[in-house]
């Protein structure tokens, strides 16, 4: 890269100045000692190294060594020490002693903060565990956290990730058993096409922007699909500003031209997908849509030569793509492709059909298709690398095709996001671009089998006990959701219900709308880490933070009775909480990024990484991971009690390198046993140690021939195997066409035991296609449209994390407030010129913002930043901060309720994952009368600020050398 | 820009006082003021006392005014040096023109000496003020050389201005000092209108394309700024006033800062400056007083009316 | 000393090169900037109001994003901002003290905080914003070029570079001597035609600016379509029933 070389370039090496001139000291000595950690400005996970002068900190830069951001830092990495030293951060245990969500707190002794948590939490553990909901958000901890919740014996655990993504991770996961999100990326050495669906800045924060500079130097084309264009978008070649929510349609329409045209890689779809395997043909039968399987279970295909059903896994067969087929036990079946091919070549398809309703023209549809083609078949890539399939059969090279492809939540955050995922993954797959030399890329510890673990855990709970199993799973049919006989759901957020059958990863905006309504059963302490539950991260927050705030009359209790929480600073949902947990900076603590939970792996191989405290507290604060430790040793749970009833972790930082999940598998894979374990062996006390010496993080390079195919690759997967990545070195066939979701549809049907209540059915049988769909987002097709004919949504900042950094002194000034950005000619419609004040409108609510006009969007589409607004009172700042008195959120004209229909309640979410459709919201704008104030509405009433927190300064003169005050 | 109180009132009270040097220097020995002692004393401390409060006032404008000193050090390159330094200077022959004055009388050969050299001083001062402004490239409603001109000629007219009041309360003669304010406030009513055809008319020397260099590309705008509260930048450099209140001002600082002292300093010449009536001194006194504030209006907008380069990448017209 | 070195051909000129066409407005090189230079050579760097209405603080480098063209040509462009450590800049030669100057070693811009009054004619006379006056100490301040990282012995050799070059995750920044018609950024600038901010202003800036780049554009022939004669849908996948490969 250039910038590399120009530093060979760099001219007089040592610093002079000319008699009579300012003398200047150009060898400073920047720092007392340089330690290494793991970023966590926000989940992208750097490397950092950490300047440290007089105990303070001097410069936090990029770690060159990282596998992650090889020495680069993003805005938020680098403004590490305002969030260190923030006056936001909290100080000590709090006791609400006022009324909930006023703010009103005293400062506690942490034996009394972990005396009153264990009595809760140890009185419900002992009546009814479920009564526990265990929710946790940003954190990084989440198998640890898991395992806790199962150890507790509450099913009622979840993390983030079910309003964040679910649907990627849904999508992928039942697909390719991978996914987009964090867990693969595009082949930015090779690739020379590049598609971008609705990605900001996603989780590989600082990748995405390196691979971007790559891709550009080397003249690869990069097409953004976004109906925004800023950030990535806008240094993307071609820019295709899309109508929200019809991606999918999109990309159906691309997989038509391809279909018509032949432009698919059979020999890959062959080999690697399902793309042969027989599908039952039993309208109205019990095994309608079901694959064929023999004796042994195992799917069958169509030998074309032996004219018979085959194994479809049996290697040098030659099978059928199309053509229906009779089979020896007299059922008729059809190949998956012919399934796919004869859907997706149908005129609905065609660009001309769904150019108007997408945005694009139709003649941009064929020419991109055209672009793809033409990349993926003319101009191969070709790597003289010999590799070995699971088939034994050896390969001289390997043959990719150079079409990359990346999404995230512009695709996942709608209501038909997970089919809209699976269509891109199923384009991916017909184009023989997965994990292929130029195309997008598993990371380590992915590819995984389809579905890649157990089935979610809690079908029964016993006061006292354990959970048998983890609460999180992946169901494989209707006989895997948590739902009793009567299909009340079992989990409090409705998650694996007939609601949200794939909620694989809980829905956690459901957790407060229903322990306030007590729907399904009321519980008695909500505990919830990281997330900022009473503002950015609901939808409606002021409806939620009345939720919270709310009593019941016939007893005066509060709704929910007990709520626990931890949080580094003083947030919205700090203010709700009756026992506020205070936690460390990033820089003071042990945290481990684990491959059991969301690793740093890459493509080129597993790695895992730590966070060592660098600093002491000087407040008194205790890590989470720490008090939960704690909690779990008062509770005596088990495997935080010996049988003894000894403890068995001292802290966090022992059970990191102590805890075994399996034998040999703990949460680090670096330095097991006698310290040079990969991946696999007996713990080593001085693990940690080796992971500092090695800069926190641990990676294992993968050899040359595991590269590329992983999914078949012999040598990979028994490597992955032997790491512990995988169970065994099998082949992993993506599947085109879902079994699974044929599964639910058919119970939708009326079959088998586990049926859908009445009135879900037909709104099972119709999401639930095996193969992808395109149906227009729920909030869209309802009936007053019209009257909110244009969409909203937000998008991440770059040099912002959600609610984390207002009380950063220096980000706060990059994002202090958020406009609402219009169309220039949508707003020459609405009267509306630059700066004038609105009224954002939706069937929900309404919230008054400031408008800017701008070109780059999608006529139809309005947006802006996510998260900049506050309430009044948190986060340590001023009460005339911009934060609260003109910046918005969103979320105020949002519901995570539909309005009813004959099926009832309906969810604001994607129906097969209960992904909350944050990017759904329909408004319309109305100009704010000409007596109105600048402000925006609501705003809800000032937060007090706990005793005990310091002031903030009114001159910040931040000097680590000088060490002026700050 | 930023129309700073201390920036203004130092250019308006020093501008003033270097005229009424000069003019004193030169009509003080060549008889044609009050020839007593009293005056001239009087005359050349309240010059003084102009310039010095204006550079005091400017002091203010300074971060750091304990090392005001070090201004005098660059003066090869900075106007504002030379500025500093020549404020200083005059100083000198202005004093030993008092006592010049004082001692030998307005009309003795020294006292015409200091006088002149005093005069010069004035000139070489007020052109240095003129020349910091009309260096500045990135502005330019600055970069002129009409700016320097005007400065020279406002300083003149208030300094007559103010010279004919004095003149006229202690009895005369006042003629010339008002004959040579109104021409001057006739001059300056061209000169200022001449001014703001140019700014108003002279084509943006740079764009919000030439700034960014997109130009290229077509049309820019600007859709983010780095930050989003106002900065130094902006409070210094992006200051606007709008088209209705500008051409509101501008009409005010002519009416009283040019055409109303013109009148009145006619109507006390043809009524009686020459005697040195009440009606004379009193229409003298309020042509000084508005000339001051019709100045003072005028230099604000002096600063409110410039745009710099700046404020381009900001989105804003420059 | 104010007095503008004397230009010698082929001396050092220590400049930026930023590349528009990557860029994508992320803030690192801001951020990092303030990061490295609070605790550097013109420490601290002040933020005014900071957890207020009005937060305002001393930056180096600020990014701006424009949009520009029309139709379906428009772009989004983001856009870093800092001193382009000018070759005539008024900046120097308006500094009453001589606490602005232009060092002839390498020609970077500084300010001298010790001899600075705090008059800000330096930033009127600045077209392009780049100086910033610390209100809390009354002194001007600006982009040091990171003086203190590219000389500094005890920094390993590859670190010796400004922060906001070594910081940027899209190698949109650049840092080298533009004095040298052979280095890698004089070459990287004749390259991509790197452009001056408004030369009209004829200040002569040595940081330069990469354009963005043309657009890829592929022209593959348009992709057959199936017709009457093909048999419509039913055809094609006709066409499949002999195209199985060995699995
Ligand atoms: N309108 C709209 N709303 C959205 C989204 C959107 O796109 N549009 N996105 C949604 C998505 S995907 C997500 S993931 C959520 C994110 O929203 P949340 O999950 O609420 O996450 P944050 O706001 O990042 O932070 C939560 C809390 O973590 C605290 N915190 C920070 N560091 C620490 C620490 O070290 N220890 C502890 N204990 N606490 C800490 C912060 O102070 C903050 O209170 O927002 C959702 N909300
Ligand atoms: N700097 C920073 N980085 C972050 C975060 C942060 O807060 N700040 N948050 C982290 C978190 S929790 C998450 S979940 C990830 C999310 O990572 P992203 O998915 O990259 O983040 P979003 O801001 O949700 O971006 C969604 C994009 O999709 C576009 N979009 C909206 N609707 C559609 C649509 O229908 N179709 C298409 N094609 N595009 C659409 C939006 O314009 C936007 O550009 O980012 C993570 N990284
Ligand atoms: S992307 Fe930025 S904030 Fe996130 S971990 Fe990396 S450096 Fe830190
Ligand atoms: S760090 Fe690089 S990509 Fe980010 S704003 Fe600065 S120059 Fe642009
Ligand atoms: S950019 Fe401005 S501050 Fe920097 S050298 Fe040029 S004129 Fe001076
Ligand atoms: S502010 Fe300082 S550096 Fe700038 S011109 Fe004045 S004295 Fe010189
Ligand atoms: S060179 Fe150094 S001082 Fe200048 S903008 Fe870059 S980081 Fe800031
Ligand atoms: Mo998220």
């Amino acid at each position: 890269m250039m910038s590399e070389t120009s530093q060979s370039a760099r001219p007089a090496r040592i610093g002079t100045s000319a008699p009579g001139q300012e003398q200047i000291d150009f060898s400073p000595e920047t720092a007392d000692r340089v330690a290494t950690t793991t970023c966590y400005m926000c989940a992208c996970r750097c490397g950092i190294r950490v300047h440290l002068k007089d105990g303070r900190i001097r410069y936090i830069e990029g770690n060159r060594n990282h596998p992650v951001n090889k020495g680069v830092l993003c805005a938020k990495g680098s403004a590490g020490i305002m969030n260190h030293y923030s006056p936001a951060r909290l100080t000590k245990p709090l006791l609400r002693v006022g009324e909930r969500g006023s703010g009103d707190f005293k400062e506690i002794e942490w034996e009394e903060a972990l005396s009153l948590a264990t009595g809760w939490l140890g009185k419900v553990r002992d009546t009814d565990p479920r009564k526990l909901a265990f929710f946790t958000g940003r954190d990084q901890s989440q198998s640890f956290t898991g395992w806790w919740a199962s150890a507790y014996g509450t099913l009622n655990f979840a993390a983030h990730g079910g309003f964040c993504s679910v649907n990627m991770a849904a999508g992928g996961l039942y697909s390719v058993g991978g996914s987009f999100w964090e867990f693969g990326e595009p082949d930015w050495e090779h690739t020379k096409y590049f598609l971008m669906f609705g990605v900001a800045e996603d989780h590989d924060s600082n990748p995405i922007k390196a691979g971007l500079a790559k891709l550009k130097a080397r003249g690869a084309k990069y097409v953004a699909i976004n109906p925004v264009r800023t950030g990535y978008a806008a240094v993307a070649d071609e820019w295709l500003g899309i109508r929200p929510g019809t991606d999918g349609l999109f990309i159906l329409s691309l997989v038509h031209v391809l279909l018509e045209a032949e432009r698919i890689d059979l020999e890959f779809l062959t080999r690697y997908t399902n793309a042969t395997h027989l599908v039952i043909r039993n309208p109205g039968g019990p095994d309608d849509g079901l694959f064929a399987r023999d004796a042994d279970n195992k799917v069958l295909a169509w030998d074309l030569d032996a004219k018979a059903p085959v194994e479809a896994s049996t290697a040098g067969t030659r099978q059928a793509l199309v053509g229906e087929v009779s089979l020896p036990d007299g059922s008729v079946a059809v190949p998956v492709f012919e399934l796919l091919a004869g859907r997706y070549l149908q005129p609905e398809y065609a660009p001309e059909s769904v150019a108007e309703r997408c945005g694009v023209p139709a003649a941009t549809i064929r020419r991109i298709a055209a672009e793809i083609a033409d990349v993926a078949f003319n101009q191969p890539l070709v790597l003289n690398q010999p590799w070995t399939d699971t088939s034994g059969r050896r390969h001289e090279t390997m043959v990719g095709r150079p079409v990359a492809i990346h999404a995230m939540r512009g695709i996942s955050a709608h209501s038909n996001g997970f089919h809209t995922c699976r269509a891109l993954h199923m384009l991916q797959m017909l184009l023989g671009a997965i994990d292929t030399p130029g195309s997008w890329r598993y990371k380590a510890p992915y590819p995984k089998p389809i579905p890649p673990g157990p089935p979610p855990g809690g079908k029964s709970w016993e006061a006292g006990r354990p959970l048998a199993g983890m609460a999180l799973g992946f169901p494989r049919g209707p006989e895997d959701l948590l739902v009793d006989e009567n299909n009340t759901p079992l989990r409090l957020d409705k998650a694996f219900s007939w609601e949200a059958p794939l909620g694989l990863h809980g829905l956690m905006h459901m957790l407060l709308p229903n322990a306030h309504a007590g729907d399904p059963y009321p519980v008695d302490v909500v505990f919830m880490y990281m997330a900022n539950m009473a503002w950015n991260s609901s939808m409606d927050p002021i409806g939620v933070s009345r939720m919270l705030t709310e009593k019941d009359p016939a007893t005066g209790e509060y709704k929910i009775p007990h709520i626990i929480y931890s949080d580094a600073f003083y947030s919205e949902t700090v203010a709700h909480a009756d026992l506020v947990l205070p936690d460390t900076t990033y820089l003071e603590r042990w945290d481990c990024i684990s491959l059991l939970d969301r690793p740093i792996g890459s493509p080129h191989g597993p790695a895992d990484a730590i966070r060592q405290p660098i600093l002491k507290p000087d407040r008194d604060v205790r890590p989470f991971q720490d008090v939960l430790i704690e909690l779990g040793t008062r509770l005596k749970l088990p495997g935080f009690v010996a049988a003894d009833g000894s403890r068995i972790y001292a802290d966090y930082k022992e059970y990191i390198w102590k805890h075994e999940r399996k034998p040999g598998t703990g949460p680090l894979g670096g330095f097991r046993g006698d310290g040079t374990g990969n991946g696999v062996g007996a713990p080593n006390p001085g693990q940690l140690d080796a992971y500092i010496a090695n800069d926190c993080f641990w990676s294992h390079e993968l050899a040359p021939e595991e590269g590329y195919f992983k999914h078949a690759n012999k040598a990979y997967l028994e490597t992955a195997t032997r790491l512990g990545m995988i169970g065994a070195p099998e082949q992993i066939v993506m599947q085109l066409y879902s079994e699974p979701l044929a599964k639910f549809r058919l119970a939708a049907q009326g079959h088998g035991k586990v049926q859908p209540p009445d009135r879900l059915r037909a709104r099972t049988e119709r999401y639930f296609d095996p193969l992808p769909i395109w149906y227009p987002p729920l909030e869209e097709a309802m009936a007053d449209a019209a009257a909110y004919p244009l969409h909203a949504v937000t998008q991440r900042p770059a040099a912002m994390y959600h609610s984390w950094h207002s009380q950063n002194a220096w980000l706060r000034q990059i994002h202090g407030h958020n406009v609402l950005f219009v169309h220039h000619a949508t707003a020459t419609g609405l009267g509306l010129v630059d700066e004038d004040w609105a009224w954002v409108i939706s069937r929900n609510g309404r919230v008054k913002v400031q408008v800017r006009l701008m070109d780059g969007v999608n006529p139809g589409t309005v947006w802006t930043w996510n998260a900049i607004g506050k309430r009044a009172g948190a986060w340590a700042l001023g009460e005339d901060a911009a934060e609260s008195r003109e910046a918005f959120l969103l979320n105020h004209v949002m519901s995570v309720f539909l309005p009813p229909d004959e099926s009832g309640q309906r969810l604001n979410a994607d129906p097969l994952t209960g992904q909350a459709a944050w990017y759904d919201a329909r408004v319309r704008i109305e100009k704010a009368a000409p007596g109105e104030a600048a402000e925006t509405v609501p705003r809800p009433a000032l937060l007090h600020q706990p005793k005990g927190m310091k002031p903030a300064p009114d001159i910040l003169r931040y000097n680590a050398s000088k060490s002026a005050s700050t | 820009m930023n129309p700073a109180f201390s920036v203004i009132f130092f250019t308006t009270a020093s501008g003033a006082g270097y005229g009424m040097l000069a003019l004193l220097g030169l009509l003080g020995p060549a008889g044609l003021l009050p020839q007593s002692v009293a005056f001239g004393l009087v005359s050349i401390a309240i010059a003084l006392a102009l310039i010095t409060a204006g550079l005091l006032s400017s002091m203010l404008h300074l971060g750091r005014p304990e090392r005001a000193w070090r201004a005098f050090s660059q003066w090869r390159t900075s106007w504002l040096s030379r500025e500093g330094v020549a404020s200083v200077v005059a100083y000198v022959p202005a004093l030993l023109f008092a006592v010049a004055w004082a001692t030998g009388g307005p009309t003795a050969g020294t006292t015409a000496a200091f006088g002149i050299a005093t005069a010069v001083m004035a000139v070489v001062t007020v052109y240095c003020t003129g020349m910091i402004y009309a260096s500045l490239k990135p502005i330019r409603q600055w970069s002129s050389p009409l700016v320097t001109r005007n400065y020279l000629l406002f300083a003149a007219f208030s300094g007559a201005a103010c010279l004919t009041a004095l003149a006229a309360l202690f009895g005369g003669p006042a003629e010339t000092p008002g004959l040579l304010a109104m021409l001057l406030a006739m001059s300056g009513l061209f000169a200022k209108l001449r001014y703001w055809r140019f700014i108003d008319r002279a084509p943006a020397t740079s764009t919000i394309e030439s700034a960014t260099g997109l130009g290229g590309l077509g049309k820019v705008r600007m859709l983010e700024s780095p930050h989003t509260e106002d900065n130094y930048l902006l409070k210094e450099m992006g200051f606007r006033i709008g088209r209705k209140h500008a051409t509101r001002l501008r009409q005010i600082a002519l009416v009283i800062g040019f055409i109303v002292p013109a009148a009145l300093l006619l109507v006390a010449l043809t009524v009686g400056l020459a005697v040195g009536s009440a009606a004379g001194v009193l229409l003298a006194v309020a042509a000084a007083v508005l000339a001051l504030l019709g100045l003072f209006a005028e230099r604000w907008l002096f600063f409110a009316e410039a745009t710099h380069t700046v404020t381009l990448y900001y989105g804003r017209a420059a | 000393m104010t007095s503008l070195p004397q230009p010698v051909p082929g001396a050092t000129k220590l400049g930026l090169v930023i590349d528009l066409d990557t860029c994508v407005g992320c803030h690192a090189c801001a951020v990092n900037c303030k990061e490295w230079n609070t605790s550097g050579h013109s420490a601290p760097l002040t933020d005014l109001d900071p957890y207020g209405g009005k937060p305002n603080g001393v930056w180096f480098n600020r990014i701006h994003s424009y949009e520009a063209g029309t139709g379906t040509e428009a772009r989004t462009v983001n856009f870093p901002r800092s001193c382009l450590h000018c070759e005539t800049p008024a900046c120097v030669t308006v500094c009453p003290t001589g606490a602005s100057y232009k060092r002839a070693e390498d020609g970077i811009v500084l300010v001298n905080a010790d001899s600075c009054i705090g008059c800000k004619l330096c930033s009127w006379a600045c077209p392009y914003g780049a100086r910033e006056y610390d209100e809390d100490v009354g002194v001007m301040k600006k982009c040091t070029m990171c003086i203190d990282r590219i000389y500094n012995q005890n920094l390993p050799e590859h670190e010796r570079t400004p922060a906001c070059v070594s910081t940027c995750p899209a190698s949109a920044r650049h840092f080298g001597d533009l004095g040298d018609p052979n280095s890698d950024v004089s070459r990287l600038v004749a390259e991509r035609g790197g452009f001056d901010l408004m030369p009209e202003m004829g200040y002569g800036p040595v940081n330069k600016y990469l354009p963005p780049r043309p657009r890829a554009t592929l022209s593959p022939p348009p992709l057959p379509r199936p017709t009457e004669a093909t048999g419509g849908v039913a055809g094609r996948l006709l066409s499949w029933v002999d195209r199985a490969l060995s699995r």
